[in-house]
This record gives C-alpha cells, sequence and structure tokens, in this order.
C-alpha cells in the first residue's frame, strides 16, 4: 500500500488539564473518503482540530510525508488542508464574494476569479448570493459557501465537520451528492466528521468509530455499515 | 450665528484629530480587544522623532513620511515583542503593561529630549484661510492631511488582500486561521498601522499644544471618547465619534459659565453618556459569545 495521504499515530489531545483522545491510530488514503463517527462527545470534532493543529495534542500526525503535529493551524492549511469547522467558521460580517476571496487567500491573485467561477459550477445558488452578507445567508446557503470558501484553497483534503448539522433532509442528499462530485471530480480527499451515520458510511469508503476518545472499530465503510452493533447503536435498525 | 459656524469648523480641525487617535485605538482594540492606554505616547514619542529628523536639517515632508515608516516598525515591534508573549495573559496584565509602556515612553521622550515645551513647526502657515480667524491654514491642513489618510486606509481595507485579511483576522480570528491567515502577523500590522496613524495625529496637533512628552494626555481622553462613542468595533464609527467630540467640545465653550475651563469634562462626561444609553456606541455592534 502506498503511503497514505493522512495518518495518525498515537494521537492525544488535551483541552487544558483534560484529556479527550486516546492514542488514535489511523490513516486516510489518497482521494480516498474516511468518516469518523460517534456519539456527542465522542472526540470527533476535537478530532478534526488536532489535525488542523487548533488544540494541543500528543503523538504523531503526518500530512503527505511530512509531520505537521506541532505546525501553526495557517502553515497546516497552506500545505492544503481545508478544515470546515463546526458550525461553518463563515464570516458574517463579509459578503459572500470576499468570503470566498478569504478562501483563496493563501493562493496567487491570478486564479481567484477562475476559482470562484468553479465554486459556481458546484453552488449556482452562491453566485446569486454573491454581494449579500454571508450572515444574511440560510444555513444550507451558509454550508455551501462554507464549502465553496474550502475549495478555494484547491486543498489535497478537506476536513469536514458535520456538514449535514441542522440542515433539510433533501439539502442534506444534495449536500452529499456534491461532496460526491468533489471528491470525484476535483480529486479533494475527505475526512468526514458525521452524525449522521448512515450517510457518512454510504459516502465513504473507510470508517473509524470513536467512543470515548478511543477508536473503538474500523474498516471498509461497508463492512462497518453491515455490522451488527453499529446498525443498532449508530443507525437504528 | 457666524460664531457658530467657526466654532464648528475649529472643532472639525481638532475633531480630525481626534478621529485620528480614535481610529488607532480602535484598530488596536480590535486586534488584542484591550484598550491601548499607551497610544497617545506612542504619538508623541513619533513626533519627537519628526522633530529630531527636522532639526537634523531633514525638510518638512521628508521627516513626516520617514517618522511615518519608523512608527510603523515601532508598533509591530511592540507587538511582537511585548503583546505577543502574553497573549493569553487575563485582563489585568494587559493593562499593567500598557501604563508601564505609558510610563516608560513618556520618560524615555522627556530623557532624550528634556522636559521643556518645545515650538513645532507647520507646513501650512498660520494664516486665516476662511473669513477673519475663522479657519487658519494648518487647521485646514489638519482636515485635509486626516481625510486623505482615511481615504487610504478606506482604499486598503476595501480593495486589498492585506486589508481583506486583516479585517477577517479581527472579525473572526478562529476561521481566519482556517483559510491560511496568520493571525499574530495581521494583529503586528494592525499595531504598526495604529502608531503609523498616531504619528500623523501627533504631528498636526504639535503645532497646537506645542511639543513636550505630556502633549498627548488629554487628547488621548478626547480620542478615547471619539471612540467609545462610535463604538469602539466600528473603525467608521470611531471617526465619526472624533469629529463629533471636537466639534462638541468647541460648542461648549458657548454655553455661559461652563467655558473654555469645563471643555475636558465635555468629554468624560460624553463617555458616560453613551455607555449609559448606548454601551456598544452609537455604530458598534454587540459582540456575542457563543458558549
Amino acid at each position: 500500500m502506498s503511503t497514505p495521504l493522512l495518518s495518525a499515530k498515537n494521537l492525544r489531545a488535551f483541552y487544558g488539564p483534560t484529556q479527550i483522545l486516546y492514542d488514535l491510530n489511523f490513516d486516510m488514503q489518497k482521494g480516498g473518503i474516511t468518516t469518523l463517527l460517534g456519539a456527542n462527545g465522542a472526540g470527533k470534532t476535537t478530532t478534526l482540530r488536532a489535525l488542523s493543529g487548533m488544540v494541543k495534542t500528543g503523538g504523531e500526525i503526518r500530512f503527505d510525508g511530512k509531520l505537521i503535529s506541532s505546525k501553526d493551524t495557517a502553515d497546516i492549511v497552506r500545505l492544503g488542508v481545508a478544515h470546515v469547522p463546526e458550525g461553518r467558521g463563515t464570516f458574517v460580517r463579509q459578503t459572500v464574494e470576499e468570503n470566498l476571496q478569504l478562501g483563496g487567500i493563501t493562493q496567487p491573485a491570478g486564479q481567484i476569479a477562475s476559482d470562484i467561477d468553479l465554486v459556481f459550477t458546484y453552488f449556482p445558488r452562491l453566485k446569486e448570493r454573491f454581494r449579500q452578507q454571508a450572515g444574511t445567508l440560510s444555513g444550507g446557503e451558509q454550508q455551501m459557501l462554507a464549502i465553496g470558501r474550502a475549495l478555494m484553497l484547491r486543498p489535497k483534503v478537506m476536513l469536514l465537520d458535520e456538514p449535514s448539522f441542522g440542515l433539510a433532509p433533501l439539502i442534506v442528499q444534495e449536500m452529499f451528492s456534491i461532496l460526491r462530485r468533489l471528491n470525484e471530480k476535483e480529486k479533494v480527499s475527505m475526512f468526514l466528521v458525521e452524525q449522521n451515520a448512515s450517510l457518512a458510511l454510504e459516502l465513504a469508503d473507510h470508517a473509524y468509530l470513536l467512543e470515548t476518545g478511543r477508536v473503538v472499530m474500523s474498516g471498509p465503510a461497508k463492512e462497518l455499515s453491515q455490522d451488527e452493533n453499529i446498525r443498532r447503536a449508530y443507525l437504528g435498525y | 450665528m457666524e460664531q457658530v459656524v467657526q466654532q464648528i469648523i475649529g472643532g472639525l480641525a481638532t475633531g480630525a484629530i481626534y478621529a485620528c487617535i480614535a481610529l488607532s485605538i480602535v484598530m488596536i482594540y480590535q486586534a488584542i480587544d484591550h484598550l491601548n492606554f499607551a497610544q497617545g505616547e506612542m504619538a508623541m514619542f513619533s513626533t519627537y522623532i519628526a522633530w529630531q529628523l527636522m532639526q537634523w536639517g531633514m525638510p518638512y515632508w521628508g521627516a513626516f513620511f520617514i517618522t511615518i515608516a519608523i512608527s510603523f516598525v515601532l508598533g509591530y515591534v511592540i507587538e511582537r515583542a511585548v503583546f505577543k508573549p502574553v497573549h493569553n495573559a487575563p485582563v489585568l496584565s494587559h493593562i499593567v503593561i500598557f501604563i508601564a509602556l505609558f510610563a516608560i515612553i513618556n520618560s524615555m521622550a522627556g530623557f532624550i529630549w528634556e522636559f521643556t515645551i518645545k515650538p513645532f513647526p507647520t507646513p501650512f502657515g498660520t494664516k486665516s484661510v476662511l473669513g477673519e480667524g475663522l479657519l487658519s491654514a494648518h487647521g485646514a491642513g489638519m482636515i485635509a492631511v486626516t481625510g486623505i489618510m482615511l481615504g487610504f486606509l478606506y482604499l486598503f481595507f476595501r480593495y486589498t488582500r492585506v486589508g481583506l485579511a486583516m479585517r477577517a483576522a479581527s472579525a473572526n480570528p478562529d476561521s481566519a486561521r482556517l483559510v491560511g491567515i496568520r493571525v499574530g502577523f495581521m494583529n503586528a500590522l494592525g499595531w504598526g498601522m495604529a502608531a503609523a496613524i498616531g504619528a500623523v495625529a501627533g504631528i498636526m496637533i504639535a503645532p497646537v499644544v506645542f511639543l513636550e512628552p505630556n502633549m498627548m494626555v488629554t487628547i488621548l481622553l478626547y480620542g478615547f471618547a471619539g471612540a467609545v462613542v462610535g463604538g469602539l468595533t466600528s473603525p467608521g464609527g470611531a471617526v465619526f465619534g472624533g469629529f463629533a467630540v471636537g466639534v462638541i467640545e468647541n460648542l461648549a465653550s458657548f454655553v455661559p459659565h461652563f467655558g473654555a475651563e469645563m471643555k475636558l469634562s465635555i468629554a468624560l462626561a460624553l463617555i458616560i453618556l453613551v455607555l449609559t444609553l448606548k454601551p456598544n456606541g452609537l455604530f458598534g455592534r454587540k459582540i456575542v459569545n457563543r458558549v
């Protein structure tokens, strides 16, 4: 097997003196979609925050062969890691246009206009809202903007924190089909944290199950979705 | 009536200076969430640098622009050297540092240049330009210089990528990091710019109040008033607040038995009034912290 795009070895994370993650080990392959499942408080968001250097960590995180565990968030992002945070992290007072420009702020100025056009092909709605303040967008539109903004980075991997959160079922379906297209056409690898386990397992090729800060199960997404315990605890049938 | 107009125009001239100081206060407030008490002293020190350069024979505008550049660097260095290490310290630590900076810069200026009052040149002359004693040439120059500077700042923040990055870093630091913006660096840039704006204010007001280490103390108070009136979260509001305080202060000298002696109380009364009625200032927005 080739070297993984993103891997964690004995990853630990702390909020102050409280340890949240206990020796997590996982890899994800280039071009793949990996999902991290788990109940509320299992440490899913913290794992993403650890990957992008937003919490104090121990252990090793490697991205594209480079050790990134002690780097600053901005430097990790510049390597091509686009984190779409919980709550979307929209710049609410800035316009949609400015939000997209900010997504590409580390990129050469010459490619911004064409990259914005690319975002429009996936999210035509954003074009209609182009000059509007981002705070006035609906929840679904803000989620589109958050993913569009991440795309502006021309990322190698997207870290997606609950992209379905607070959205109507139809919009969630649309969002996930767009994510699949982004993965296939733009070759963006994805690391997906999701409460909606059935959706996540449908999209992902590989899955890890997190319980109270520990990986308790992992394998191909298809296998996990057949697993008796996962079905009962997370899929509800 | 003519007198009222005269006072309003005179108020705009000093208001321009208050606006500069208010703006530099707001810029640093946006970066680190605290009021920089040493802002006035930084401006005073910059003014001394300009004076020194002119003493060495440099022409006025050469000294003006070099001082702005030096002030920018000094502001940047103060942030990196003093405030970056205490970034996560409690508010009280910041306040103590501000007071220390105030005292250090103040006595350093006195030590280097002595506490005697020095005259400061104006490039605009002192003749009246608008009617008899309505507006001095220097007053008009102050308004013009401030206007040009504010115009450039507006263009910078509105149309450049660095300006956009600075706005993003102050509006939402966490999200800014997630798009790759180095927030600490942006904060330091903000300090540098605030120091440069303060330098302009100091150089412009020095011919009016004369150059001495305590020249900015009352002006800083008016600057605070302007910033609070406009709202600490709104750079445009701070500029408006600065001009408003200048005009109101000048008009107050009309009130019988109140006069010039009570001018300073006006600024303080304004701070209290605005904080009571509109705690976020006229143009400020409420900061809601998500839990």
